[in-house]
């Protein structure tokens, strides 16, 4: 095994227990809406992320459509877009595009956050070794909970419910130090959420997100309109800034 | 659940996360530069994580009492900059001890 893969396996180590844990939640979420323990940890190893993961099985259990499936995909992992531009900033030259293609599966809030932070060029060796013990760590976390969530009593499985939620939870609220602005939108969201919810509640929930979101993300663009050295795409030297003020904090190695 | 509408959920869901994620760490090399847009950009994680938890998280454990104390653990801990896991157990944590009482 090469270095680098070993420093990527050990940078990676704290995100696999944080993901554990958490995708514990996902897999108890998908027990209740009907979803095999199997089935839930097989998404959790093809999809690598939560927010989607959860408004994902939201679909699948209201029997969404399937392009109503696709847009909440789109629009809830539209940030990874913008982390793959900013590390592809700064790539080894070994880089080459089959690594790339590769590894853009692995790019979450969490290994954005520390590959980002690194100075050197990241090496595809260092991403493999992050990526597989956190895929690890996300996709057995989510079977185990699938597998809880059968056979717990309700009041285990829902307090471990609530864990998914405080995840979303510690990643809007910390910028809120920030600026306001990060709290206008965190409100504004909530609103027009709570809005449908209880006002139109003929609009299905990944169609509400999506709404929801936009609302709140234009409005804040036009009227607080991010300043230059918030840029989340600028150069690797910027990109670990923004990474802290997205939230997009993990557990850092 | 039919296996083959459940099937295509999931290919749907993988694939669009996949190229999502794929395409520009993949093929592009120049940056963003319209202000709107990556404003825009900016905001969305943010908005969108926000209109997934509320109100759903009051609904998330059939009982409003339980669930709002571990939203209010959870926002206090966020707000006091606590990590991501620990906001996370500590949610869970307040909550059932809630619901042990009520």
């Amino acid at each position: 095994m090469s270095k680098d893969f070993v420093k990527g396996l050990r940078h990676g180590f704290p995100i696999c227990l944080g993901y554990f844990f958490v995708s514990f939640g996902v897999g108890i979420m998908a027990s209740r809406c009907g979803i095999s323990p199997w089935v839930a940890a097989l998404i959790s190893l093809t999809n690598l992320t939560s927010a989607g993961q959860v408004a994902g099985i939201g679909v699948i259990a209201a029997g969404g459509s399937y392009i109503e499936m696709i847009l909440t995909q789109l629009l809830i992992n539209c940030r990874y877009c913008l982390m793959g531009l900013s590390l592809s900033q700064n790539l080894d030259p070994g880089f080459k595009p089959v690594h790339r293609a590769t590894v853009a599966f692995g790019i979450t809030d969490e290994i954005f956050g520390v590959a980002s932070g690194q100075k050197e060029p990241l090496k595809p060796t260092y991403m493999y070794g992050m990526i597989l013990i956190a895929t690890i760590g996300w996709t057995s976390g989510t079977l185990l909970g699938g597998i809880c969530g059968d056979v717990l009593p309700a009041i285990l499985t829902n307090a471990l419910g609530v864990m998914l939620y405080g995840m979303f939870i510690a990643v809007i609220i910390p910028p809120i130090h920030d600026g306001l602005h990060n709290l206008a939108v965190v409100l504004l969201a909530a609103a027009v959420s709570c809005v449908i919810f209880f006002g139109l509640p003929q609009i299905s929930s990944g169609f509400a997100i999506i709404i929801s979101a936009i609302v709140a993300a234009v409005i804040m663009a036009i009227v607080k309109p991010i300043e230059e050295d918030e840029e989340t795409v600028e150069s690797p030297e910027q990109a670990k800034q923004p990474a802290a003020q997205n939230g997009m904090k993990g557990e850092q190695a | 659940m039919n296996p083959v509408r459940l099937a295509i959920y999931m290919i749907l869901m993988a694939g669009t996360t996949y190229l999502i994620r794929m395409i520009p760490f993949t093929f592009f090399r120049k940056k963003v530069t319209n202000r709107f847009f990556k404003s825009f950009l900016y905001y969305v994680p943010y908005a969108v994580l926000s209109a997934m938890t509320f109100p759903a998280v009051f609904y998330s454990t059939g009982n409003y009492v339980t669930a709002t104390v571990g939203t209010v653990v959870a926002l206090v801990l966020a707000f006091s900059k606590c990590s991501l896991t620990v906001v996370a157990a500590c949610a869970a944590v307040a909550t059932f001890a809630a619901s042990l009482i009520f």
